[in-house]
This record gives structure tokens, sequence and C-alpha cells, in this order.
């Protein structure tokens, strides 16, 4: 039998965290536990820490510098946020992409996060984006760049004692034009073979200023594409030569073969949205 | 020849009678297996070998389990013979030493603790010997280095006519092709399962989510060792079968009246979970073909030469018959003088292979028809002028030898299609598309066909089916049959058919449940035969059922519900109210299913199919943008009905072409064992199904109907593949077309 | 601790565990069987419930979480309705094993569309899969039952 928990506050449940170090096996919206323990019911924790009422971790809030998004939000409270459709567009699409409706009334973003799936659909806008994340543990907050969050195939940067309490994305730069798109499957219900997020931005001359990709599906990990990244960087569009972005992304990603797609279309697709995303010639696109 | 054209248009209401399941449904309250009342229930499990065969050495039970909680069978405790009854003996109901597959059942186990019988399935190892080389490819298993059976051949036919040689000498234009196509999962939304009873009178009672209620009784009885009178059979409401619970039903049957005999009187539930029903259950066969085409320079065929293989899997089952058509469905509705096609089933250590809507036929419809699309193009012709040339008219001798009768609308089918479709101007349009250099390629292709309804020429009189009419005290009707409702609209078929040929309202006359104990055998449902084969002995019934109550009851010429009642009422008194009609095959029906010569089905209907498609040149994503599906089926009992069986099949045909594939692990066993990664189309796939329906009126069924549910499973792939290759340029081989694969075509391919 | 609930508008305590899914209370201890299993994985929506409204998928639900939540099945819609004759009439359950899951979405979108698009159906249905329909007939009672003409 096992023991059940659901705090109504942080702190309560930070406490807990704290006091037995990596007992509990945190339950958010559940959407990938509970299909964990149904296919592998001999490895049901015996504590769960239920985060699914803890108030601080619910909710959108806009700040100067951009959104505070809390952990436990649910995708589908973000894709309908008007501000976030305003000024994060990419992060109603990929919200609007994952699973299906009835996944998206329960999933949550730091549960998308957390679960640290290669595929994880949101990952890659996040990473375009420049999320920060917020850590609470017992002993006070951290601040961890999204970017450094993922160590390895489902291993994260949190520790025993911490949650993943919000996610800070800042405004996108006045010039900047995002990309995001979703090769799964099928059109819902589908997990990513590929999918990628882009934000570059461009001064009034065309000159690349920043260019932040983020990509899921290729690597162990959801990644980003440093070398892609550092090539355009004070590139004008016209000079960019696509053999050498097609290189870089080579360089930057490591996609397998699995159940849903092989490694040469992994890497010639990523090649070719990364492109499309950097000629520009297509805005937010969402798969349907 | 009259022709009745129903444009089932979008911004129309079709509309029928309400399904007589429909409110049942809606509500929640339609029961089916898993949700049967059984008190005090065990629940039952299955222990599988792991090997893709061996030999059985040793069962290991954990000492440290207390077994005797649980009710435990192996195959020593199998009353009767141990083997599942189907076309030849071969397959054990449980293990004793040698087995071919991974999967196969060993041990069965119940409990009324679910938990406890997870953790005791755990407990229980099986000692293998594993067969050292296991047999996959359909090749290798005809090549035979090693034998699973003599030469690994379940079946070997050859349809012949003319003389291919005589064929080649006048054709100046041959292609040469190999397609390959993958199982599929039938992917009913209900997973298998069965509960069974064991009565105090030491009979048994099963139900369960079934197909075919007299396969699940024979097998009983073979298995069991007793005789029908002690064992019943009942169909629950089931969720979906399309052929996947044709065959497999009896194997659970089987296990769970096994586990009955030993749990003292408390009702068994044998109900699968959906990664175990993907695993074990037979699904669609894999086929592989090889096809040559030969034409003259005016497009004329002037032969057909296949070679069609399907992997039937570790044992017989149904394989031959699947085979038979389709070998019978190979040649298409085309004239050719000179045809060979020789098919063959082979054994393989996959789990066996079964029935799924079509039954063969969409494997070789499949390469027929990409086959004439790429002949088409080594012609420098239209693929619709080469199918004009060469569809079958009446008075033309069919690829069995049989001449073609009125009932022939290939051309019709065709000619519909393309006035629907568009068909020249889309095309152009496409191709003007295509050259404006966009990020998406579309095109348009097509496939025509026909599909026999019924079972093939003799079949039906082996089967000798019998359909009951009793007529109730209260002037209600009741049909007995053993035709099962899976959710193809059945019940309300046979209830309109009967209400209409006995002028009653329909909520006169019901469907009895499926019952072995009270209908009689009519059948198995399968193979489109129930409205029509079924539905002409319902006519036929109620004419005898009229013509007694107006010699003995004095029912006058024309009546009204209220005489009707009377005179059910004095027929029910005097204990002579039940009619049975009897199959007789029509007179014309002349088959030879050794040389497929003659009839081969009693009807056939026709169908011309169109696809349109939209590829995306970054991610070679292939999305149908717009289907249509022309049939001509004789007779549309109930339209709705007709038309969602139509808009289902052709879904699953979309499925069939673009996602769906089973993919194996190194035993043999289904890989991608969940819904998450065995892809079947969600409502945000599908676009647009048209279904436009033509009435010949010429099927042998009531007011000449004919099958319909199995020609949407056989038109949208090919349709769709010939689609793609007109859109991209280039030539496909092999479904479902994924977009790795196209990558790999369109890369290699210089595209 | 048990878990109180309110499941087709009455109240409702269960004592099964807190990890329990609420597919099983549903089916087992309220003996609300309309709501049926098709995976358990979360892709089929044939266990599809509404829980505050919301369409979600019971079988991946525990019960810790239902504390005070307001559960709709497929036997707490209304028994008539205009949903209810369309799915009938238009002949959107064949095999009907989807058809609870399919209400139950067809009555969270029409909650927020009360004219839905053809496009807002497909994606509103998209989490239910139906093997048998194609789903056109569905698409088409539920266009019907927003008192649309059946345009699609
Ligand atoms: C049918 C189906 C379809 C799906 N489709 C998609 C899809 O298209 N794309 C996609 O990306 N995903 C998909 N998923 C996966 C899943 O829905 C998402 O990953 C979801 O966002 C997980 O959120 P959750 O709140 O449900 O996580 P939970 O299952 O509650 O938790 C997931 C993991 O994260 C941990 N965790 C959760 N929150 C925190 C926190 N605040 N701090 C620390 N640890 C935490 C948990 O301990 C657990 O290890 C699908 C799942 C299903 C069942
Ligand atoms: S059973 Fe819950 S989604 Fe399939
Ligand atoms: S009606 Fe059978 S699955 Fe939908």
């Amino acid at each position: 039998m096992s023991e059940w928990t659901r705090p109504r506050h942080l702190p309560e449940a930070l406490e807990l965290l704290a006091a037995a170090p990596g007992q509990y096996r945190v339950i958010s919206g559940g959407t990938d536990l509970m299909v964990e323990s149904h296919l592998a019911p001999e490895r049901h924790p015996e504590f769960w820490l239920d985060i699914s009422g803890l108030r601080e971790l619910q909710g959108l809030q806009i700040t100067e510098e951009g959104i505070r998004i809390g952990a436990a939000t649910s995708l589908e409270v973000i894709r309908r946020h008007a501000e976030v459709v305003t000024h994060w567009p990419m992060l109603a699409a990929s919200a609007a992409v994952t699973g299906a409706p009835p996944i998206q009334n329960r999933a949550t973003l730091g549960g998308n996060v957390c679960n640290a799936s290669p595929a994880a659909d949101n990952a890659p806008v996040l990473l375009a984006y420049g999320a920060r994340l917020e850590i609470a543990h017992h002993h006070g907050s951290r601040w961890l760049p999204y970017m450094d969050f993922h160590q390895g195939y489902r291993k994260t940067a949190l520790q025993a004692g911490e949650l993943l309490s919000a996610l800070w994305i800042p405004y996108p730069p006045k010039h900047s034009r995002g990309y995001f798109r979703k090769v799964g499957t099928r059109a819902a219900q589908a997990i990513a073979k590929v999918s990628i997020a882009a934000l570059i931005e461009e001064d009034s001359g065309g000159m690349i200023q920043g260019a932040r990709f983020g990509m899921a599906s290729v690597a162990a990990t959801p990644c980003t594409l440093p070398s892609v990244s550092q090539y355009l960087l004070g590139r004008a569009l016209r000079d960019i030569a696509d053999a050498q972005v097609r290189q870089r992304v080579g360089q930057d990603i490591a996609p397998i073969q699995d159940i849903r797609s092989t490694t040469a279309y992994r890497l010639e697709i990523a090649s070719r949205l990364v492109l499309e995303a950097i000629h520009g010639r297509s805005e937010s696109k969402k798969e349907d | 020849m009259s022709l009745t054209i129903i444009n089932q248009r979008r911004d129309q209401q079709v509309v029928g009678p309400a399904r007589v399941d429909g409110f049942a449904k809606i509500s929640g309250a339609a029961l089916y297996v898993d949700d049967l009342p059984a008190v005090d229930a065990l629940h039952g499990t299955t222990v599988r070998t792991a090997g893709a065969g061996g030999t059985l050495q040793e069962i290991v039970f954990d000492p440290a389990i207390n077994w005797s909680e649980f009710v435990v069978v192996t195959a020593q405790d199998i009353p009767g013979i141990n083997a599942i009854k189907l076309l030849e003996n071969d397959q054990p109901v449980l293990v004793e030493r040698t087995f071919r597959h991974a999967g196969e059942a060993v041990v069965l186990l119940a409990h009324a603790d679910p938990e406890k019988l997870r953790i005791a399935l755990k407990g229980i190892s099986l000692v293998e010997l594993p067969n050292p080389s296991p047999i996959f490819d359909i090749d290798d298993a005809l090549q035979a280095r090693q034998e699973i059976i003599p030469g690994n051949i379940y079946a070997d036919y050859l349809l012949e006519r003319g003389d291919v040689a005589a064929g080649e000498y006048l054709a100046d234009v041959v292609i040469d092709e190999r397609f390959l196509t993958p199982s599929q999962e039938q992917l009913y939304i209900e997973p298998q399962g069965m509960l069974a009873h064991l009565q105090e009178d030491g009979s048994i009672l099963m139900e369960g989510s079934l197909q075919c209620p007299y396969y699940v009784l024979d097998a009983l009885v073979q298995c069991l060792g007793m005789d029908k009178d002690h064992l019943r059979v009942v169909q629950s409401t089931t969720g979906g079968a399309f052929g996947g619970k044709e065959d497999y039903p009896s194997v659970i049957a089987c296990h769970a009246a096994l586990l009955a005999l030993k749990a003292g009187g408390r009702p068994v539930k044998l109900i699968y979970e959906r990664g175990e029903d993907l695993r074990v259950t037979p699904k669609r066969h894999p086929s592989r073909t090889l096809i040559r085409l030969g034409a003259n320079k005016a497009g004329e065929l002037q032969f057909i030469d296949m070679d069609f293989a399907i992997d039937g899997g570790a044992y017989r089952t149904l394989s031959p018959v699947v085979l038979s058509r389709g070998v019978i469905h190979a040649p298409g509705p085309y004239k050719c003088p000179h045809i060979r096609i020789k098919g063959r089933a082979v054994a393989t250590n996959h789990p066996p292979f079964g029935a799924f809507r079509g039954f063969g036929a969409p494997q070789s419809i499949l390469a027929m028809e990409v086959a004439m699309d790429r002949l088409a193009k080594k012609l420098g012709m239209d693929p619709v002028e080469l199918r004009k040339k060469n569809l079958l008219c009446t008075g033309d001798l069919s690829p069995t030898g049989d001449v073609v009768g009125k009932d022939c609308f290939a051309h019709a089918v065709l000619d519909a299609a393309l006035e629907h479709t568009h068909y020249q101007q889309r095309r152009e349009e496409y191709n003007a598309w295509n050259a404006a250099g966009h990020p998406t390629r579309r095109g348009i292709g097509l496939a025509t066909f026909a599909h026999g309804a019924g079972f093939t020429g003799n079949g039906e009189l082996h089967l000798a089916s019998r359909v009951s009419l009793q007529a109730l005290a209260n002037g209600h009707v009741e049909i007995l049959c053993s035709n099962t409702e899976m959710g193809q609209g059945a019940a309300t078929t046979l209830v309109q058919i009967a209400a209409a040929a006995l002028g009653l309202p329909m909520d006169s006359v019901h469907l009895a449940q499926t019952d072995t104990s009270r209908v009689p055998n009519s059948g198995p449902t399968v193979a489109s035969r129930t409205c029509m084969v079924v539905g002409g002995l319902i006519q036929k019934a109620a004419g005898q059922l009229l013509q007694r109550l107006r010699e003995t009851m004095d029912l006058a010429e024309s009546y009204d519900a209220q005489s009707f009642a009377a005179a059910c009422a004095g027929l029910y008194a005097a204990g002579d109210a039940l009619v049975t009609a009897h199959y007789y095959p029509p007179a014309d029906m002349l088959w030879d299913e050794q040389t497929f010569f003659g009839r081969a089905y009693a009807s056939y209907a026709w169908a011309a199919y169109v696809a349109e498609v939209e590829v995306d040149m970054i991610t070679l994503e292939t999305h149908v943008i717009d289907f249509t599906a022309v049939q001509e089926i004789g007779k549309a009992v109930h339209p709705v009905i007709v038309q969602g069986q139509i808009e289902g099949g052709v879904a699953q045909g979309i499925g069939y072409a673009l996602y769906e594939d089973v993919l194996w692990n190194e035993r043999g066993v289904m890989a991608n064992d969940r819904l998450t990664n065995y892809i079947i189309p969600t409502s945000a796939d599908l676009g647009f199904i048209h279904v436009v329906l033509l009435e010949g009126g010429l099927g042998a069924g009531p007011k000449g109907a004919k099958g319909v549910g199995e020609l949407p499973m056989d038109g949208p792939a090919p349709a769709i593949v010939n689609a793609i290759q007109q859109a991209l340029n280039i030539d496909i081989r092999q479904i479902p077309v994924r977009p790795e694969m196209l990558l790999e075509l369109t890369v290699s391919g210089g595209n | 601790m048990p878990t109180t609930m309110r499941i087709n508008g009455k109240a409702f305590q269960s004592s099964s565990a807190p990890n329990a899914r609420l597919l099983d209370v549903l089916r087992n201890e309220c003996d609300l069987k309309g709501t049926k299993e098709g995976c358990g994985e979360g892709e089929c929506g044939a266990c599809a419930v509404l829980v505050n409204g919301k369409l979600v998928n019971s079988c991946l639900i525990p019960l810790g979480q239902m504390e005070q939540a307001e559960i709709t099945t497929v036997e707490g819609l209304p028994e008539d309705s205009a949903l209810a004759r369309a799915f009938v009439q238009c002949g959107a359950t064949q095999c009907g094993i989807c058809t609870p899951g399919m209400m139950l979405a067809a009555t969270a979108l029409l909650a927020e569309h009360a004219n839905p698009t053809l496009e807002e159906i497909r994606w509103g249905l998209s989490g239910n899969l139906c093997r048998c329909t194609g789903y056109g007939r569905i698409y088409a009672a539920i266009a019907q039952a927003a008192g649309g003409s059946a345009d699609v």
C-alpha cells in the first residue's frame, strides 16, 4: 500500500522532500507517471508527493522582463493564455500540439520538462526562448538556465529535495522572428520524430544578431544547436551557405534510429528545418 | 442497365432508420464482455513461451508462492484434444513440448486478485530449448533451408488462363515489379476477452467478444471433449472485430473454459490487456508479390503473371482461405487473355496471421493496381485510359473464366469517379502546382477493383446456413441467426430486411441475442456475407412465415398489424410459429476450387477510388487532402450504415497506406505493441472521405444488395500510392509510405 | 483517507488507494461500466470522462487527485439530448466502444464552441480513437447537434 501526500503549499512540500530526500515520487498531472506505473506496476513508488494542489506552482504571471509560469500549470491553460498567444506564440503552438485535448487538460509544463524525454514537445520552444528555471528547495530557490537542465538521457539537474517551481521566459527581442515545427508520427497523439524551435534576431540591415535553436528527438536530450548559432552570428542571410549549416547541424545533434524513425531521416529533416527556420519561409508553423 | 446514384454529399443529411443498437451504445448501457456482471469472478492470465519456437523442457513454479490459492491449468488438464479447431489441428491449445512461435500459451492461471495474479505470473518460469534459426521472412521460408512444416507451405494455388508465354510474345511493353505489404493490426478498440461460467449441471456458458459463435462452440467441443448440448456460446456486445475476432476467440474461450472447469464453479474472466492483444492475436498477412504485366502498344493487357506469397505465421489457421481470396482478386476487374497467378501461404515463426477485412485481397490488389500505373507510365498513357481499355464489360471472360453477366459496373464506377472528382482537371491543376515550386507536391491517383461477396464458390454450399424466424404471440417476430453485430450494422440491416419482407414496422422485429443454444448456424459473420446471404435467407424465411400464416391462419393477402398479430397468436398457440430457411446456391454457380475456374462469387461489388494527396517537400509527410470512394453495391439497404462502413474502411485503408506497420523484435513478436507506437489515424489526420454509391440492383441479396464492407479496405492503399507516385514522380514498391521511405526514394532517385 | 467527490451529481466516497486509477473506481466501485478501457495509457480516449468540465482520460488519473472533484461519466449525460439524437440519426456509433468517450468529447467541445467548425471538431476529437467510423458520421452528428447543417 502506498502513501499519498497532497500538500497545499510549497514550503510544506519542500519540507517533506528535505526530510526524506529521494523517497518521494513527485506527481503533477500524472500523464507520464500513470502510464509508467500501468506498464511497470512493480516499479510503483511507495511514497507519492502530489504537487497538483500547490498554489505556488499554478498559473501565469506577466512581469517586466517576461512571464513566469508555475511548473504545475496545465498545457491547456498555457496555450489559451492571451499573453502567451501574443508574445510567445511558439509556446502556445507547442502546448497545442502536445498529445491531444484530454492530455493537455492534465499535462503540466513542469512535468513535460522534468520527465526529461528527449522528445518533449515544449522543450525546443523553451530552449529557443532562453527560458530559466526556478528550482525550489527547503533551503531556498536557485536559478538555472533551462539550457543547462538536461544532463544526459533522462538525467536532469534536479537534486534530491528539489522541485521545479516555475519557468521564466523573457520577452523575445524586438526584431526577432520565431519558427516552430513538430514532425510527429501523425497529427495528434504523436511523439515527435523531429521538432524544432528557433528564435532569430536580425538588425535592420538583415544581419543576424542572435539565433537560438531548440530541438527534440534528435539527441539523448532536448538540445540547442551551438555551432549553428555561432555560425549565423553576424552574418547576413544572403551570406549563409546552406552546406555549412548542414554540416554544423550534423555536429550539434546525434539522432538515433528507433521505432519511430531513422537516423538518416532525422538528420536530413533536422537540416531542412533549420534552413527553413533561418530563411524564414514560415512562421510558427503548426502541424495539422 | 439501370443505375441509381446516391451521392452522399457532405451537406446533405442522409437518413435511414435509427440503428437498433444505437441508444444502448450512446448511453453507455451496452454491456461488453468486461462489463458483464460476474459475481465472485476469478481473473485469468496466460504464461507464454519466450522463444520463436523450440522445445519446452520444464515449467518451474516458484516454491515461495502458495500455488494452491491459484487455479493452475497446463496441457495435462485438457480433457479433449489439445488443438484449436480450425482447418487443421496443428495449433495446440496449450504447449506441451514443441512450439513454433513466441507467445504461445503454456500455463493458465486464475485468481480473484489481479495483483496477486501479476506477481504469480512472475513466479512461473519456462525452461525452453529455443529454435536456433527461426524464419521470419517469406522468401527465406520458401527456400526452406529450415522447415517448420514440409516445404514451409500451407497452401499452393495456381490460377491459370491461357498461356503467359503466348502473352509475352504479344506484348510490346512489359513491366516487372516486386511489392511488399506489412502486417496490419485490426485495432478494434475493445481488446479480446471471454467470460466462462461452469453451470451447476456441469455445462459451460461462454460469453465474449466474438464474430463467429459456432466456431467457438466447435472449438470448445473438441478441446473439452464435451457435447454441444453442454456448451453454450453467447456473444456480448462486441467492440469492433474487422476479422480479428474470427478465429482467435476460440483460443481464449478454450483457455477460459479450462480454467472454469477447475475453478469450483466461480466464473473466470479472461480479458486481454492491449499489449497482450497486440502481441498474440492474429493480424493481416504480410505479403510479397512479384508481378509482370504486358500490354500491346494500344494498352491492351496481354498477360498478367504474378507470384503472390503471404506469411501465414506459425500455424495454418485460416491462411489457405486468405490466400485463395488474394489469388482470386489478384487479376483485378480486367480482361486479359493470359493470366497466371501463383499463390503460396508460407510458414514462419511469427504468431499466426489471420482474418482482417479484405482477407488477402488488399495485398494482391495493391500489387495489381500499382503495377497498372507503372504500366501506364511505361506506355506513356494516362492511367485512366489504360484502365478504360481493359476493364471488364458484360460478355467478357472474367479472369476465372466465366462470362461476365449483366451485373458488371466496372466502367460505370470509373466514369462516376472521374466525374465526381473532376479528375482530369485536378490532374492538370496539380501538375501546374507542382511545376510552380510550392513547398508541397500534389497528386491524384486511382484504383479500380471489384470484390466478391460471400464465401467463395461452393463455400456457401458447405456452410449450409439456416435462419429461423419465430413469430411471437404479440405479433412481433424474432430473427434467429448466428450472425453477429460488431459495429458494422448487421443487427439493424437484418431487422430492416425482415421488417420490410413482413410488412411490419422495425420495432416489431427483434434480432435474438446470438446464443448457440437458441440460434441456428447461419454461418460465420465474415466475408461481407451477412447482408447478402443471411439477409437473403431472412427474406426467404419471411416468405415461408407469411405463407404459413396465410395457409393455416387465413391471413389475408393484405393485412394490418392487428390481423398479423392475431394470426401470429394463433400460430404461436398451435406451437407452429417457427420457420427455418435453408441456403441453396444460385443455379449457375459452378466453381472449381482446384483450378480456380468458374464463377467465384454469386456477386461482385465494383469500385473506383480516387485519392488526392499533398506531400510536404521538407518533411515528406503525406496528407490525404481528398478521398472519393465510388462503389456499386447493388442496393443500399441502409445508406447511413453503408456510408459509415465505407468511411470507416477507407480510414483503415489510409492507415494501411501511410502509417500502419507492425514491427517485429528479434523473436518475431510485435515490437510496437502499444497504441503510442502502432499508429492509426486520429480525427486530426483524416480529411474528407466522399462516398458515392451506385445501385445496379443485380446483387444476389435482398433487393439486389451485395456485400459492402471489404471493398473500402482494398482501394485506398493503391489509390494513395499511385497519387504519391504521380506527385513525386517516383516508383513506390512498399507500404506504408512513410516519410522515411520517401526520403530514401527522393534522395537516391535524384528527384 | 477516503476520497470524496461528486460523480454525476451525486456525492461519492471511495476508500480505494489514492494511486488507484479513476477508471477502476468508476467501473468497479461505482459500477459505471460506460467508461471503457481501451489501452490503459491515455491514447484511445475510451475511458474519457469530464472532471470539473474538462475532458480527461480516467486511466491516467489517480484517485488521490479527485478530492472534491466534479466528475461526469457517460451515464451522467442527459438521456435525451440533441447530441444523443444526432449520434443515433447520423450513424455516429458503430461498435460503440468509443462512443461514451466520444459523447463526452463532443459535450466538452460543444460547451466550448457552440458552433464548432470542422477543424475544431477534428481537433476536439483527436484524443479519442475510433476504428469503425473513420469519424465522418461523428463529425456530422456534432455539427447537427450544434444546429448547423451537417456540412461535414
Ligand atoms: C497519450 C499521451 C500523449 C502524449 N503526448 C505527448 C506529446 O505529444 N508531446 C510530449 O512532449 N509529451 C506527450 N506526452 C507526455 C506527457 O503528457 C507530458 O510529458 C506532460 O507534460 C507531463 O506532465 P505531467 O504533469 O502529466 O507529468 P507527471 O506524469 O506528473 O510527471 C512527469 C515526471 O516529471 C516529474 N515532475 C513533474 N512535475 C515536477 C516538478 N514540478 N518538479 C520536479 N519534478 C516534477 C515527475 O516526478 C515525473 O518524473 C503524452 C502522454 C500521453 C499519455
Ligand atoms: S483506456 Fe484510457 S485512454 Fe485508452
Ligand atoms: S464505433 Fe467502434 S471504435 Fe468507434
